[in-house]
């Protein structure tokens, strides 16, 4: 096979790291960012545990296998297995904040939400609410050049 | 024979992935992230870290999909049948023309 193991995983972890960041990026739904930063955490636990890989060594557990065979490394494998409980943590305190924000504006929809945030902070400093960036201030000039009169 | 396994497993795990950004139905997107979570776990036994694998799938694939689904229920966009869900509680109040008054 042209790849070999660990080049394999390396694919897998980097790949999974960028559609979560990619996700991360481009997605407008408040909850679809949450999937998303599991997905990228997934990716990094990966690569972490990838770190302390070494071929052809034993699981890092006393008393299990023979025990004059190297282990793999049992640092990253500690970190990691706190890093999931925590991630688990941030997931379940997103969830909560994304309750609350649908219960105080009515939409997940990211755009719609930085409106009303904007609008609700400059209410409170009591100046005018930024104009959307999203659309033109006003109207559109016209063409200087008059449109081409119709074919009879 | 290693390699082939893990070849197939990383493929699952990136398609998953891809399912979880591309899927209109968000509870979709919570099994395709649970799927993720349950192939990255057994990657985890092929590295030899059998007990980051048993979190991975107990907290990871668990314990994350349930907590995940229960909010989709409460925001109201997952329905069981024949249940109101809980959506009908978290209508936008009249909150804010309260604070403004």
């Amino acid at each position: 096979m042209a790849l070999d193991f660990v080049s394999i995983l390396y694919i897998g972890a980097l790949g999974l790291l960028l559609l979560g960041t990619f996700g991360l990026v481009t997605t407008t739904h408040l909850f679809r960012l949450i999937l998303a930063l599991a997905l990228a955490e997934a990716g990094v636990n990966l690569l972490l545990i990838l770190s302390g890989y070494r071929g052809g060594a034993q699981p890092p557990i006393l008393g299990f296998g023979p025990q004059d065979m190297p282990m793999v490394d049992p640092i990253p494998q500690a970190l990691v297995l706190t890093a999931i409980v925590i991630g688990v943590g941030v997931q379940a305190l997103a969830v909560a904040a994304a309750v609350r924000i649908y219960r105080r504006y009515g939409t997940l929809d990211l755009v719609a939400l930085k409106a009303h945030l904007e609008g609700d902070l400059a209410r409170k400093q009591g100046i005018a609410p930024p104009k959307s960036a999203e659309k033109p201030a006003g109207e559109r000039p016209l063409s200087p050049v008059p449109p081409r009169p119709q074919e009879p | 024979m290693l390699e082939t396994v893990a070849l197939i497993l990383v493929i699952l795990v990136l398609s998953a992935g891809v399912l979880v950004l591309c899927l209109q139905s968000l509870m979709g997107a919570v099994v395709a992230a649970s799927v993720v979570s349950l192939g990255v776990s057994v990657l985890f036994v092929l590295l030899r870290a059998p007990d980051v694998a048993l979190t991975e799938a107990a907290v990871g694939a668990g314990l994350s999909t349930v907590v995940l689904a229960l909010g989709l229920r409460k925001l109201g966009l997952w329905r069981i049948e024949g249940d109101r869900g809980e959506a009908h509680a978290l209508v936008p109040t009249d909150r804010r023309e309260r604070e403004d008054a």
